[in-house]
């Protein structure tokens, strides 16, 4: 066996992105592993590939990723792209696939900052194909420059703005966006206002997109109730229900978005305790002010713990680094203390617009619990709410038992597109806390990886 | 439509999807090509046989798998196109075992 690498970073997002380069520049030895061929995340998704020319319609928000993706590289890591991380056990032995060899290494330290994903959007119609996220949308924007004509917006939150506007600013026609925000939510975010003052830039930002998408030749339907995507084999339009009257707008492709919420498979996968955050409507992994999980040396950090925003993610993974780099004795408890300090005094004041910003932002209730029958909840097993009905009404009490009764959660995706719905559902339909309804058990492989690869685990690992 | 917003030249590779030849651009995640080529159909799902498309792009949905160059179960948002590259639509589960495996325990 080689020796245990000091750090080991997942993920190469803003938060792994920083943990990185901290852990590197007191000497230790790390290793970053991330799934994606550059670095940058989602948020700064190909932002290398973007930076020469400069494609504008981007936005400022996305080349504040520029200066952090150039230290990164200039870092002294080993850092490894299109690796797929498919274990972590609570003693830090860690196996990834990469070419497809696999290969199982140690770390006295583990840095998860394996950010969001967005959160599951259940409505009639969302598995057909023309449907896609509005994250997958902005993917195809900066990875490939590719638009999608004529596209139907639909959901709530900062990116929803975001997107739109970056669709706006490259030219690409948009047919309607559809916000979903709940009026009320607008009235339960005020009192938060005065506590988001310190986030008054990002405020701006995002009422400067929304005023100019206001202002543009996109029609933009607000006070919706509710929405069916109608299509026998492909999307051919939705309908909205506004002023209890139902509208179509005709078109093939329609674009879902509902927030972000943390990536936990791996953390949860590998032990670290986690709870549901009411507040964001999904679960969070509990971590202490470095960080650190319910587990020894596994910190996690950034989105992938809970919903704080890029910028912030930046923080925590500098802080976090701070904390895995002391308990192996890189420096000093005293030196850790110091150099956080300024990281937390920005952190805390980045986080004061969070109150408001999920206040604002959260779901309406028939979005992430849905009511009618034919929804499917879990796209892998086409298992539909009715049968999750069904299955309660007979005795299962809970995700897990779920699986048994129906494989609700069970397919490749292993419960990211349907967990949050599943467990708020159960939680519903039984009238109980959804803390006590629970999470799946999630085991290793968290990622599919062929048989051939683990029969041949670690066979060039001496190389 | 998925329209390509590259006003320069740019360089093709040469895929093909269910044996149809398509000119894509260089560089491109599968998915975000087929997409740009007018493919809306990547496979069928494993229980009602229903079709899919590329729903998340960024490797978690497992919407986008293809049989690639023979492999089954292949996340197409994940992996570039290479010229030559043979894709084919999935339906429902893969078989375990691929053809040449078969054949050989068939002896």
């Amino acid at each position: 066996m080689r020796d245990p690498i000091d750090i080991i970073v997942i993920g190469t997002g803003p938060a792994g992105m920083a943990a990185s380069q901290v852990a590197a520049k007191q000497g230790a030895k790390t290793l970053v592993l991330d799934e994606q061929s550059s670095p940058g995340g989602q948020i700064f998704r190909a932002i290398e590939a973007n930076e020469n020319p400069k494609r504008d319609e981007l936005g400022e928000s996305y080349y504040k990723g520029s200066q952090l993706t150039r230290t990164f590289r200039n870092s002294n890591i080993h850092y490894l792209p299109d690796t797929s991380v498919w274990q972590l056990s609570k003693d830090r032995e860690l196996s990834y696939s990469r070419n497809g060899a696999a290969q199982t290494v140690t770390a006295k330290q583990v840095i998860i900052a394996t950010g969001a994903q967005e959160r599951p959007m259940p409505v009639s119609g969302w598995t057909l194909p023309g449907v896609m996220t509005i994250g997958a949308a902005q993917i195809l924007l900066k990875t490939s420059n590719t638009g999608i004509k004529d596209a139907i917006f639909v959901g709530s939150g900062p990116l929803f703005y975001l997107a739109v506007h970056q669709y706006m600013a490259a030219g690409i026609p948009v047919k309607a966006a559809i916000d979903l925000t709940p009026k009320i939510n607008y009235l339960r975010a005020i009192p938060h206002l005065p506590g988001a003052w310190s986030g008054l830039s990002h405020l701006i930002e995002g009422w400067r997109w929304k005023r100019e998408i206001v202002k543009s030749e996109i029609p933009l339907i607000s006070g919706v109730k509710n929405i069916r995507i109608t299509g026998e084999d492909a999307a051919t339009g939705i309908e909205y229900l506004k002023n209890e009257k139902w509208t179509r707008l005709d078109g093939q492709h329609i674009l879902l978005h509902q927030g972000i919420v943390p990536n936990i498979n791996i953390s949860l996968a590998a032990g670290c305790d986690g709870h549901w955050n009411e507040k964001q409507a999904c679960w969070a992994i509990e971590v202490d002010s470095w960080f650190q999980s319910s587990i020894p040396g596994i910190f996690v950090a950034g989105d992938g713990a809970s919903i704080r925003g890029g910028t912030a993610a930046e923080l925590c993974g500098r802080i976090a680094a701070l904390g895995a780099l002391a308990q192996i004795g890189k420096i000093t408890d005293k030196e850790r203390n110091r150099l956080a300090k300024p990281y937390r005094h920005k952190l805390s004041t980045e986080l004061k617009i969070r109150p408001f910003l999920d206040t604002l932002f959260k779901p309406a209730d028939n979005f992430r619990i849905p009511k009618q029958d034919d929804i499917v909840v879990c796209r892998c097993e086409e298992i539909t709410v009715a049968q999750i009905r069904e299955a309660v009404k007979s005795g299962c009490v809970g995700p897990n038992q779920l699986k048994s009764f129906s494989r609700c959660g069970m397919g490749p995706c292993q419960g990211r597109f349907c967990g949050l719905t599943v467990t708020e559902l159960i939680a519903d339909i039984l009238n109980k806390p959804v803390n006590d309804v629970g999470y799946y058990r999630l085991r290793p492989p968290i990622k599919p990886l062929l048989l051939q690869e683990l029969a041949n685990l670690n066979s060039d690992a001496e190389k | 439509m998925f329209i390509s917003l590259n006003d320069d030249q740019v360089e093709m590779v040469t895929v093909f999807f269910e044996d149809r030849e398509l000119s894509v651009r260089k560089g491109l995640p599968i998915a975000a090509a087929l997409l740009e080529a007018g493919v809306a159909h990547f496979r069928n799902a494993p229980v009602t046989g229903a079709a899919r498309a590329p729903f998340c792009m960024m490797g978690i949905c497992f919407d986008c798998v293809l049989i690639i160059d023979g492999m089954p179960n292949q996340q197409s948002c994940m992996v570039e196109v290479r010229d030559g590259m043979r894709l084919a639509r999935q339906s429902g589960l893969a078989d375990v075992m691929s053809g040449s495996d078969k054949e050989q325990l068939s002896i």
